[in-house]
């Protein structure tokens, strides 16, 4: 029941296009070679998705680390359920809201008012990255805070008893041991990432494309559903390769050990 | 430290915020603040378009929640009798689905759906014959059975931890009495899972409710409404967007915590 539709979607992919849109059974590698049409979105999507789990991991992580070491228990719970939150809500919503702070008389207008010009932020790259990291920032935070949970304290007690400045201890232990935790967030936000549409959709409002919104217009729009399918089935490929490549390096960073994996 | 977590719940929160501060705008421009007002509201639930994609949202998450809950649950039953390679099999599957873009599943649905109308429609019309044969084609139906499909995986998921959790002992002891095991299924499985259940149920509500991608594919004529906030969205910003949105917030929030609630004294 659910992979059929993925083999669907690959067969598709070595077929024709019918003369109303739709598909005509055939074998042809033609979708493929016309990638290089759409190289825009996956150059976008290439550059963007990485870029965006970077700057989400760089935002959760201080967070997490306090969440689960520095805070008061009694508060832990309710802080990270309200990091949560946000999350469960749609998406479509809360990038909707992004529009009208960064739209021309949001933030904008405010930044003129000190006098210091007035930028041009919405349908931006710069809109759709702070899209991007307010979307997808609680479902990094979650992972790492569970890594960075589960150390056991009498580690870092140990180690600033042999006399080990806190940074010390952090690069030498709590990073080191926190790499899972790590490793899940950004694979989970870099697979949602590359198949993103709505935030650039919304917040780059058809400047900044990801191949996501060239499936959407493929799909619905041009109904070009072979070519479609090709772009979808490289994107997976893609994604495939990217995420392989990325825990096998996490593998070896952590030493070996065996709890890099996603879930 | 703490100026930090403060910075990143405020930038958490603001966009939220700034959604249910404009709803209640006066004016009509959605950048300027002129007072308040409950106008907009009413204004939203005045719009024909937007009552008609609400029933829709509603009829296709009840639907297909209750779906997901009842063939997720007995997957789930299942699932725990089975051991081995085999269930290393499935748990990859169900959470490939659940990690899967929603994108990726939309397309995958749409293709698989429109193939199998293809498939099916000649057939109904040399079946039944007559001038208007009946035709199978995306709408309400197609949009159940793509969100069943993805929240059923949720749901698996929710039952699953709560199954793990149970005493085996209690089944084995109701299995000595001589219960047959539809019996020790529905006395002793079913209320304790129960929870799990309805946590599930709402989770998949919210998701199906919530969900534009998906949708978007598989819709065909029909309008939910994030895709009808979705196309507003394109014609500009305005006040009723945000009532709408405040609406929906509410209401998914309350899901939430319901189901939060439901799930958290009995887990430890």
């Amino acid at each position: 029941m659910l992979v059929l539709p993925l083999l669907v979607v690959v067969l598709f992919s070595f077929g024709e296009r019918g003369a109303a849109g739709g598909y005509v059974p055939a074998f042809t590698l033609d979708n493929y070679a016309n990638l290089a049409a759409r190289w825009t979105a996956f150059q976008n999507t290439i550059l963007l998705a990485p870029l965006g789990t970077v700057l989400c991991l760089l935002i959760a992580y201080p967070l997490a680390y306090y969440l689960a070491i520095k805070a008061d228990p009694r508060w832990r719970t309710i802080l990270l359920i309200l990091v949560i939150v946000p999350f469960w809500t749609s998406i479509l919503i809360r990038s909707y809201a992004w529009i009208q702070i960064l739209g021309g008389n949001g933030l904008p207008r405010l930044i003129a008012e000190f006098g210091f010009g007035r930028p041009r932020l919405i349908n931006t790259p710069f809109a759709v990255m702070v899209g991007i990291v307010y979307g997808y920032l609680p479902l990094m935070v979650f992972p790492i805070y569970v890594a960075l949970e589960k150390i056991d304290r009498r580690l870092l007690e140990a180690s600033a008893d042999l006399g080990s400045p806190p940074w010390r201890t952090f690069v030498q232990i709590t990073l080191p041991l926190s790499l899972a935790g790590v490793a899940t967030g950004s694979m989970l936000v870099f697979i949602l990432l590359m198949g993103e549409f709505l935030i650039p959709q919304i917040l780059g409002g058809g400047k900044v494309f990801f191949v996501g919104n060239a499936l959407v217009d493929l799909f619905l729009q041009s109904r070009n559903w072979p070519f479609g399918a090709a772009v979808a089935a490289t994107l997976v490929m893609v994604m495939l390769v990217i995420v392989t490549l990325y825990l096998r390096a996490m593998k070896r960073l952590s030493g070996g050990r065996d709890d890099v994996a996603m879930m | 430290m703490r100026l930090y977590v403060i910075a990143v719940y405020l930038f958490l929160y603001i966009p939220i915020g700034i959604i249910a501060l404009f709803s209640f705008n006066a004016g009509r421009h959605a950048a300027q603040f002129a007072g308040f007002s409950t106008q907009w509201y009413g204004k939203a639930l005045d719009n024909p378009f937007v009552i008609d994609a609400l029933k829709t949202s509603f009829t296709v998450a009840m639907t297909s929640a209750l779906l997901a809950t009842v063939c997720g649950t007995l997957a789930a039953v299942a699932l725990q009798g089975i051991r081995g390679r085999l269930r290393m099999v499935y748990d990859a599957l169900i959470y490939m689905a659940v990690m899967v873009p929603g994108i990726v599943i939309g397309i995958a649905t749409l293709i698989t759906l429109v193939t199998v109308f293809d498939t099916l429609n000649p057939l109904l019309a040399t079946l039944f014959g007559g001038k208007a044969p009946p035709q199978l084609g995306l709408g309400k139906g197609s949009l159940i059975a793509a969100h069943g499909l993805f929240t059923m995986a949720l749901v698996i998921v929710i039952v699953r931890a709560r199954l793990q959790g149970m005493d085996r002992t209690l089944l084995e002891a109701a299995a000595d009495l001589g219960a047959p095991p539809m019996r020790s299924f529905v006395q002793i499985t079913l209320p304790q899972i129960a929870p799990a259940v309805l946590a599930g149920f709402l989770l998949a509500f919210t998701f199906s409710f919530d969900d534009f991608i998906v949708a978007f594919f598989v819709a065909g004529s029909e309008t939910t409404l994030p895709i009808y906030v979705f196309s507003s969205i394109r014609r500009g910003v305005t006040p009723e967007i945000n009532a709408i949105g405040a609406m929906v917030m509410a209401a998914s929030l309350v899901l939430l915590i319901t189901a939060q609630m439901i799930l958290r004294p009995r887990k430890r």
